[in-house]
């Protein structure tokens, strides 16, 4: 195992953020306050509670997950998609590292940023609400794997997108629009038929749901359904970034 | 130069069809013995960075095999990777990192545990230690291209591949260039380096290869080759025809042309004495008369773009 290599990738990965500190750091944390401030303060006065909490204690969950997915996508695509559009992804090809190794540096990296984004925000909630958390350690397990897989799917975004448009048209029209419908800011039983039932087909809905659960034990859905589905949903992404590699895929001609 | 044992890089009936179908590499069979240094030559398009990648693992080759150091490039391809430098034709650098900091990268990248005298040791080597703590994007080209090297031999190679270093160089930087190789070899390592300039192959290399379309056209040590490049030949337009050559001038070896109005005398100039002088003497001494003189030398560039021209 090459330790220092996957070191390297890691620590690089962890300074680019660095340096857009504004960009990765602040600016969620400003988009979160408008959120409470817009829908928690503002909208969610007149509203009733959701399922025995207020409104803005409920949109919590919803919120981070927002973050969690964005976040991890955009974190790894980039990472793997310049290296490749500027050529410097030449040193990785002829460097000593494998598959795995690769995996490790960049999907860690870009996971260890995203749970690090959840928790910000998690604590700028805890200055607009009061916030409470039943299940601290299974809200951790939500969050890590959340963070994983969509890091693992972002990764594979990455090695696919040969141009900036493909690079930013999965995140904006595909998963935005599937965190909103997917009961990050309601619950779906406020929605009438046949949405209700078409809610259960996004797979959003799912991890929302668990997270939510482990704050405030109130679900959509089963736990256990939650994680299985987000177990799921990583293991197919290993799959796909196992085989990408194996066969070089729009790396290695 | 023997052909040893056990060569640092054996290339094996290698071939490399890109996607579509296109040959890039034609059967190369390829051997270079530890510490010497090779030029590769070739037009645009012959192959070189493309043989190059395959021995590097950037490209994946199509059939064939290659061993570094004795070791199969997929097999084991962390053994060979971690003792292969390569410089890229193409200045492709990180823009925001620090040149301390993407050199340290590249050492660890290649599994190398953290060492920053080593890596002061290269900036310095390459006159960059001034400029460590810069942004990579705040260097001119040269510089770049000196961050370039200076990664490739972060995590102290045994061979090196450098794919033309002095493309865009100017002429200092040139010779700073060739001395950095010197160095290099001195030290033991094996260097390939492409490059378009036939004098930086007559200034540095041990041996010449020429590739061009995709295949091996010529592979030979360099002072061979010089050897070759060394003859010169004067040519005597003669007066009268001659029937033959007098016997008493058989000992210069020279040929006359079928109308025996051209007499043609090779010779060396290596050679202390070229025996001009004594064969002009000679020549009056026969009572031979010309009209005229020249002389003619094939010069490496001649032997290249012949054998690219025949080869195409
Ligand atoms: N990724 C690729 N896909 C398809 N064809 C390629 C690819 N890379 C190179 N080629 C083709 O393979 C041939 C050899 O290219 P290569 O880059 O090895 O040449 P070269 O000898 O390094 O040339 P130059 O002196 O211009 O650098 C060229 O015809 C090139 O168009
Ligand atoms: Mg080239």
């Amino acid at each position: 195992m090459n330790i220092y290599g996957i070191m390297a990738i890691y620590k690089f990965e962890m300074a680019r953020t660095r340096r857009t500190l504004v960009q990765s750091i602040v600016a969620p944390v400003i988009t979160t306050s408008l959120y409470f401030i817009v829908f928690g303060a503002a909208i969610g006065s007149r509203i009733d509670q959701v399922d025995g909490i207020s409104y803005g204690a409920f949109i919590v969950p919803g919120l981070i997950m927002l973050n969690l997915l964005t976040n991890s996508i955009s974190n790894a695509s980039f990472g793997i998609y310049f290296p490749k559009f500027v050529g410097t992804v030449y040193e990785m090809l002829s460097a000593p590292v494998s598959t795995l190794e690769v995996i490790l540096g960049y999907v860690g990296a870009a996971a260890s940023k995203a749970v690090i984004l959840g928790i910000i925000i998690l604590i700028t909630a805890g200055f607009f609400i009061d916030l409470q958390i039943a299940h601290p350690v299974m809200m951790m397990v939500f969050i890590l794997l959340t963070a994983l897989s969509f890091s693992l799917f972002g990764f594979i975004l990455g090695i696919w997108a040969d141009n900036f448009e493909k690079l930013s048209v999965v995140p904006t029209l595909l998963v935005t629009p599937l965190v909103f419908l997917g009961g990050s800011f309601y619950s779906t039983d406020m929605l009438p038929e046949p949405w209700q039932t078409v809610s259960h087909f996004n797979p959003v809905l799912y991890l929302v749901s668990g997270l939510r659960w482990s704050f405030y034990e109130i679900s959509e859905v089963s736990v256990m359904l939650s994680l299985a589905s987000i177990l799921i949903f990583m293991f197919s992404c290993l799959a796909v970034v196992y085989y990408l590699f194996k066969t070089g895929y729009k790396l290695r001609s | 130069m023997k052909s040893d044992e056990n060569p640092i890089l054996r290339i094996t009936a290698l071939n490399k069809f890109y996607s579509g179908g296109f040959q890039a590499l034609k059967d190369i069979n390829l051997q270079i013995e530890r510490g010497e240094i090779l030029a590769l030559l070739g037009p645009n398009g012959a192959g070189k960075t493309t043989l190059i990648s395959v021995v590097c693992g950037i490209v994946n080759p199509s059939s064939g095999s290659v061993s570094v150091d004795g070791f199969d490039i997929i097999k084991d391809f962390r053994k060979t990777r971690s003792i292969i430098g390569l410089v890229p034709q193409e200045l492709t650098t990180d823009s925001f990192e620090t040149v301390f900091n993407t050199v340290s990268f590249s050492r660890g990248l290649f599994g190398k545990p953290p060492s920053p005298s080593h890596i002061e040791k290269v900036l310095r080597s390459l006159s960059l230690w001034d400029k460590k703590d810069n942004m990579i994007m705040t260097l001119s080209g040269g510089m770049k291209r000196r961050v370039l090297i200076a990664k490739a031999l972060s995590h102290e190679p045994t061979v090196l591949f450098l794919d033309e270093p002095t493309a865009g160089v100017d002429v200092s930087l040139r010779k700073d260039m060739w001395q950095i190789v010197r160095e290099l070899k001195e030290e033991g390592v094996t260097i390939i380096l492409t490059t378009h300039y036939i004098e930086e192959a007559e200034e540095i290399a041990d041996r010449v290869g020429v590739i061009n379309n995709g295949e091996i056209i010529l592979i030979e040590e360099k002072d061979k080759l010089m050897e070759k490049l060394g003859k010169k030949q004067l040519i005597l337009d003669l007066r009268d025809s001659l029937a033959s050559v007098p016997d008493s001038m058989a000992d210069y070896n020279l040929e006359l042309s079928e109308d025996g109005m051209q007499l043609t005398y090779t010779f060396n100039t290596q050679r202390d004495r070229t025996g001009i002088t004594a064969l002009i003497d000679d020549l009056k001494l026969a009572d031979i008369a010309f009209r005229d003189l020249n002389t003619t030398q094939s010069s490496l560039e001649d032997i290249f773009v012949n054998l690219v021209e025949e080869s195409s």
